[in-house]
């Protein structure tokens, strides 16, 4: 089919369908391309149709995914021209190439005005959609007001108000204050009574879009809503026309139950009477039919209709009748109605105790776990972890380990923590819980993180009848071949502590084990070696009566380790050498770890049965002492409830430097002791609020290091919790705390990569984060999900933003009911330079209990940053006009964690600074560009080159350069911040470690700068 | 709501794109060329939604040619269906049994009957017939301007000869 008129515009079509490949195809393009062009620059000669004609093939090319940066201009001036083949043409192409926030959009905002207030009904049309489409906030505040006038005028027709409306909409969305005047809800319910449907579908759209806002404006169209839907689901009252298969205007019915469900209830009895009937009606009424688009009709209304049902928590007779009609859906044929069913079984667990019920359907829950379809598995594990308890975990989890290996990648990270969690959670005996979570690393060691073999550690060190079980398990599992590096760790750390109590059965004397780890030896990295180091310490104690032999091999091992590069290696290499020829003492200093106070368990147990008593939970603080980043402390309030620990309440991790010689660090007692009685005394009063934050940063450098990776070196024996998050003390005054899950730090860290996941957890809320960041602007939503069975009261959120970001957060309501999920959009904009970090004041109560955190928010420098890449003519012109401070800055960094290139590309590019490979000729340097965007600034670009000394990897020369000076010299701090401190998912010591025993405060102490963030 | 309506062919090719939500040109790209991917590749007799970076896409397959439409996870993905095929029939009938060919050399008019059908990323009609006759009134509007013009210029003409 030819077009009408445009010949050329066929003619150029024909022509690229006929190319033979892509080379050819960009070819004619580019032909066309510059065709175009120098039409357009002698725009003089140019007659409208051929105007027309040009703007279509440029959305045409661009369509096809060619860049078309030229142009814009012709189209959008389109729009001012007076008849309506040009102005259509303008205003669809505007539409199509341009978003709300291109500049050119703002020379049209008085021609777009003009056609909406004109006279011209087809012209407010074409102008009204475009706006709907692409209005922004501009649009927003200079038409508003006219959009709603066409919307409300009684002298226009249909076709215009429904425009209308969508158009009111977007910039309702785009700017709330729109609808902010005397009388507006009164006129949405007039608006309600319109008898026209394709003008209601519009208005109740709009109407979707208020009262998921705020409905307590809108009380009065709750019963014209009833209404409508009783008029098209009940009397059928509607033309012809707008039925869909029979159904009268499917589309509507469901918008109508979306908007209701918003309204927290429905409270006049006559309304919640004619409301039920029809609800009633739809579930009994639906019956499967052959057509497909009849039966996703009706079947759109029927789900739309279950979850209303499920928000107004109806009689228990109509819940357990959706109940039995999903569980109907789940085994039919038709996967889209499978898929729906799985979904709104979960939907439905979150809302309402029906998990017994649910539970009868377990099998075919797991069945659709091997279903042929992705969407739909993914649904199957989502209600498969939702529904599980103690009663069915074992046969949950088990099915989850057995799919693991049959999953496909992008699942398999998702199950292993769901597989980890629940088995944590129901597990029932603990012999179990091992064997399920040596499964997992076994079967998906890279999706496992060391959280999870850390709990088990923490297990195994708890319970005394487990260790030899527990060692057993880990020596089947060396004998293995081919082994996950994690795993490695976690049998290093099983077998130095307890395989002295295998040492009677065949293959575990301490020589057999001791050769079996070293085979691995060659394979792991530098995380793990120091675990096989301690544990080899061990293994050589418990070797009665000492074996000559096997002390000769353990030492060969730690000299050849002794003069590693990895500090961390060469220390315990150094030190467990000297240690293992003091004979007697060494059996003291290594000896076995004592028990892990009872936190985390304790936490899930309050987590199942909320009515325990918050008071009995044993409160932990942590205290970090920022000026001794060598001496992390870590002081219980309570001895832990299983049992003393075996050098008092008081336990210290001491991390002595390399250049200390043992004695030193083992006689360094006092300054311990001061520390432990400051920190007691801090943990009795009120803690300021900085202390707080204080807090929450100081536990980076030193935490690191404490973290995990308990070092029997010093004196007194080290216990740390390597599992609990040791990032945030959430202490107030009169509560207790609740411990976070995970590491505060970390998912900070992470997010500070990434734009989404979770920001915090503890046993009763989940905080999530989601943010899209356009240029110097942020839009975040925060998902605050409440995991527990009741409801989490007095929730407050408060922003404290930094003066260099402007933040706006939504309201969060003051109550989050029993597992729901409330959405909270928090919007940021960068007005300049800066590292400074925005805190979340969050604290809700749960129970009897205040819980309180402050949280950094990852809205960090970076996520400013654009990527761009630069050729060589590009960069070196920049770089020489920025010659000199302020503009460009030098600095020798020191202290750096050595990376090798390749890594700290990776690190940059994932700060969003493009690293461009080969620009600079010396190979040990590396060049990278990146925009930077703030309301100040505006789109600036940044380059900046690092020399690294290929002979010490620990320092390094940095320039930065661009064209603001503040930019450059926050952009080289962020840098050096990166540099100095990686933040490590695995318990890496800290980078810090060789300056820590410099008592002054190095500048390149990564926790003096990261006190000073704040 | 619907974030974007993506038409592409099964050979990967793109025949109508329209975004509802503010997508950076990068980003348009980067998104047509990971859900070709993920939708291209999907077999038959699997259901029509796809999870998606957080979000849904719903598509169907008409012949060689996929319609998808991007919404919010807790969007109702049957009624989105059933736009999509509401917006297949509308073509249908315009054109009179639509092929992939048309909608290639016609692609504007597909973008004018989008238009009539969705605004901000929502349904805006859902009767056939509505949309068919405004369709129809836009393009004889455009028939007459061009008549008026070739009688003008031949009034020129004339006058000039």
């Amino acid at each position: 089919m030819a077009l009408s008129g445009m010949r050329g515009l066929s003619v150029f079509i024909s022509d690229v369908r006929n190319c033979q490949n892509k080379e050819q195809e960009r070819l004619r393009v580019d032909k066309e391309l510059g065709n175009i062009r120098t039409r357009f620059k002698n725009e003089k000669g140019l007659s409208p149709y051929e105007k027309k004609k040009y703007v279509w093939k440029m959305l045409y090319i661009y369509m096809l995914g060619y860049d078309v940066d030229f142009g814009h201009m012709e189209a959008v001036s389109l729009i001012s021209a007076p008849k309506y083949p040009e102005k259509q043409v303008g205003y669809i192409v505007t539409s199509c190439l341009l978003n709300e926030n291109h500049d050119f959009l703002r020379l049209v905002i008085n021609s777009v005005r003009n056609d909406i207030i004109g006279r011209n009904e087809t012209f407010q049309c074409l102008a009204l959609t475009m706006v709907g489409n692409i209005g922004g906030r501009e649009f927003s505040e200079s038409l508003a007001l006219d959009v709603q006038k066409l919307l409300l005028s009684s002298s226009c027709r249909p076709l215009v108000r429904k425009k209308a409306a969508l158009c009111l909409l977007r910039l309702y969305r785009k700017n709330p204050d729109v609808v902010n005047i005397d009388g507006w809800s009164d006129r949405m319910a007039q608006l309600l009574d319109e008898r026209d449907m394709g003008v209601l579908t519009s208005v109740m759209s709009l109407l979707v879009a208020l009262v998921s806002n705020n409905h307590d404006q809108y009380w009065s169209c709750l019963p014209k809503c009833v209404k409508i839907l009783e008029r098209l689901a009940r009397n059928h009252d509607i033309p012809q026309e707008y039925t869909y298969y029979g159904i009268p205007s499917p589309w509507l019915q469901v918008k109508t139950m979306r908007a209701l469900q918003y309204f927290p209830t429905v409270e006049d009895p006559n309304t919640r009477r004619s409301l039920f009937e029809v609800l009633q009606r739809i579930l009994m009424g639906t019956d499967v039919v052959k057509n497909v688009n009849k039966n996703n009709a009706s079947h759109a209304v029927l789900f739309e209709a279950l979850a209303l049902v499920m928000h107004l928590d109806a009689e228990k007779e109509m819940m357990s009748q959706c109940v039995a009609l999903l569980g109907k859906f789940i085994a039919v044929r038709e996967p889209n109605i499978r898929y729906l069913g799985l979904e709104n079984m979960t939907r439905m667990l979150m809302v309402t105790d029906v998990q017994d019920i649910i539970k009868r359907h377990q099998a075919q829950i797991i069945t659709s776990l091997k279903d042929p379809d992705i969407s739909i598995r993914r649904r199957a594990l989502d209600l498969l972890y939702a529904m599980c308890d103690v009663t069915n975990a074992k046969d949950i989890v088990e099915e989850l380990l057995q799919y693991l290996s049959a999953a496909e990648f992008t699942m398999r990270e998702e199950l292993a923590l769901k597989a980890a969690i629940l088995a944590e959670k129901f597990a029932p005996d603990l012999a179990w819980y091992i064997d399920v979570i040596l499964q997992l690393i076994d079967k998906a060691g890279d999706f496992v993180s060391d959280d999870i073999w850390f709990r088990v550690v923490q297990f195994v060190t708890n319970n005394e009848d487990l260790q030899p079980y527990a060692a057993a398990k880990a020596r089947e599992y060396l004998d293995k071949p081919a082994l996950h590096e994690t795993m490695v760790k976690v049998s290093s750390y099983l077998l130095g502590e307890y395989s002295h109590l295998l040492a009677r059965r065949p293959g575990c004397s301490p020589k057999e084990i001791f050769s079996i780890m070293q085979e691995k030896l060659p394979t792991v990295s530098t995380t793990t070696l120091p675990i096989l180091l301690s544990a080899y310490a061990k293994i050589l104690m418990h070797s009665q009566p000492p074996d000559p032999e096997l002390r000769d091999q353990v030492w060969a091992v730690f000299n050849k380790y002794e003069s590693c590069i990895d500090v961390e290696i060469q220390q315990r290499a150094v030190e467990y050498f000297v240690l293992c020829r003091k004979g007697a003492a060494l059996v003291d200093v290594l000896a076995e770890m004592p028990k892990f106070p009872e936190r985390q368990s304790a936490l899930i147990k309050k987590a199942e049965d909320p009515e325990t008593d918050a008071a009995e939970q044993s409160a932990i603080k942590l205290r970090a002492q920022q000026q001794q980043p060598s001496n992390a402390l870590v002081v219980t309030d309570q001895p832990p409830s299983n049992g003393p620990l075996p050098v008092g309440p008081l336990t210290l991790v001491k991390i002595p430097s390399i250049s200390s010689n043992v004695e030193t660090s083992l006689s360094d007692e006092r300054l311990s002791h001061e520390n432990g009685t400051l920190s007691a005394v801090d943990s009795q009063s009120a803690m300021p609020s900085e202390g707080l934050i204080g807090d929450l940063l100081a536990i980076e450098g030193p935490a690191a290091a404490v973290t995990a990776e308990q070092k029997p070196v010093s004196g007194l024996e080290s216990v740390v919790d390597g599992v609990d998050a040791l990032a945030l003390a959430p202490v107030s005054e009169q509560s207790n705390s609740v411990q976070p899950i995970g590491n505060v730090a970390e998912r900070f860290h992470a997010l500070c990569l990434k734009d989404s996941g979770v920001l915090y957890e503890d046993p009763h809320l989940q905080i999530g984060i989601k943010a899209e960041w356009r240029t110097h602007q942020g839009r975040h939503v925060l998902f605050l999900g409440n995991k527990s069975t009741s409801s989490l009261a007095s929730v407050k959120a408060l922003m404290l933003p930094p003066s260099h970001l402007k933040m706006e957060l939504s309201v969060v309501p003051d109550i989050i009911p029993p597992r729901a999920q409330v959405q909270c959009p928090l919007e940021v904009v960068n007005l300049r330079p800066s590292r400074d970090l925005a805190v979340l004041d969050f604290s809700y109560m749960f129970g009897a209990t205040l819980v309180s955190v402050k949280l950094r928010l990852p809205a960090v420098l970076n996520k400013f940053l654009q990527h761009i890449s630069l050729s060589t003519e590009e960069f070196f012109p920049q770089w020489r006009s920025l010659s000199g401070p302020p503009l460009k800055l030098q600095e020798v960094v020191r202290g750096v964690k050595p990376l090798s290139l390749p890594e700290m590309a990776n690190l940059f590019n994932s700060l969003h600074l493009t690293v461009s490979p080969g620009l600079d000729p010396n190979p040990n340097n590396l060049v990278a560009s990146t925009t930077f965007y703030s309301e100040s600034t505006g789109a600036m670009l940044c380059l900046m080159r690092i020399e690294t000394d290929p002979a010490d990897r620990t320092q390094l020369r940095m320039t930065v350069a661009s064209g603001d000076a503040a930019l450059t010299f926050e952009l080289k701090e962020f840098i050096k911040e990166q540099l100095v401190y990686i933040p490590a998912p695995t318990p890496v010591p800290s980078p810090a470690q060789p300056q820590v025993s410099s008592p002054p405060i190095d500048p390149t102490d990564p926790g003096a700068i990261l006190a000073g963030l704040l | 709501m619907i974030h974007f309506v993506l038409l592409i062919s099964r050979q990967g090719k793109v025949r109508l794109t329209k975004w509802y939500s503010p997508y950076s040109q990068k980003e348009r790209t980067k998104v047509i060329r990971e859900l070709s991917g993920v939708i291209l590749t999907r077999g038959p007799k699997l259901c029509n939604f796809v999870e998606w970076r957080g979000q849904k896409v719903v598509y169907k397959r008409y012949a060689s040619l996929y319609f998808c439409m991007c919404i919010d996870q807790e969007d109702n993905e049957l009624e989105v269906l059933e736009i999509i095929h509401h917006f297949v029939e509308i073509l249908d009938r315009y054109f009179g049994s639509v092929c992939e060919l048309d909608l290639i050399f016609n692609f504007h008019k597909a973008y004018y009957i989008l238009d009539e059908l969705l605004i901000a990323g929502e349904l805006q009609e859902s009767s056939k017939k509505t949309v068919a006759r405004l369709i129809a009134a836009q393009d004889s509007l455009v028939e007459t301007a061009k008549e008026e013009a070739s009688s003008i210029s031949n009034i020129i003409a004339q006058a000039t000869k």
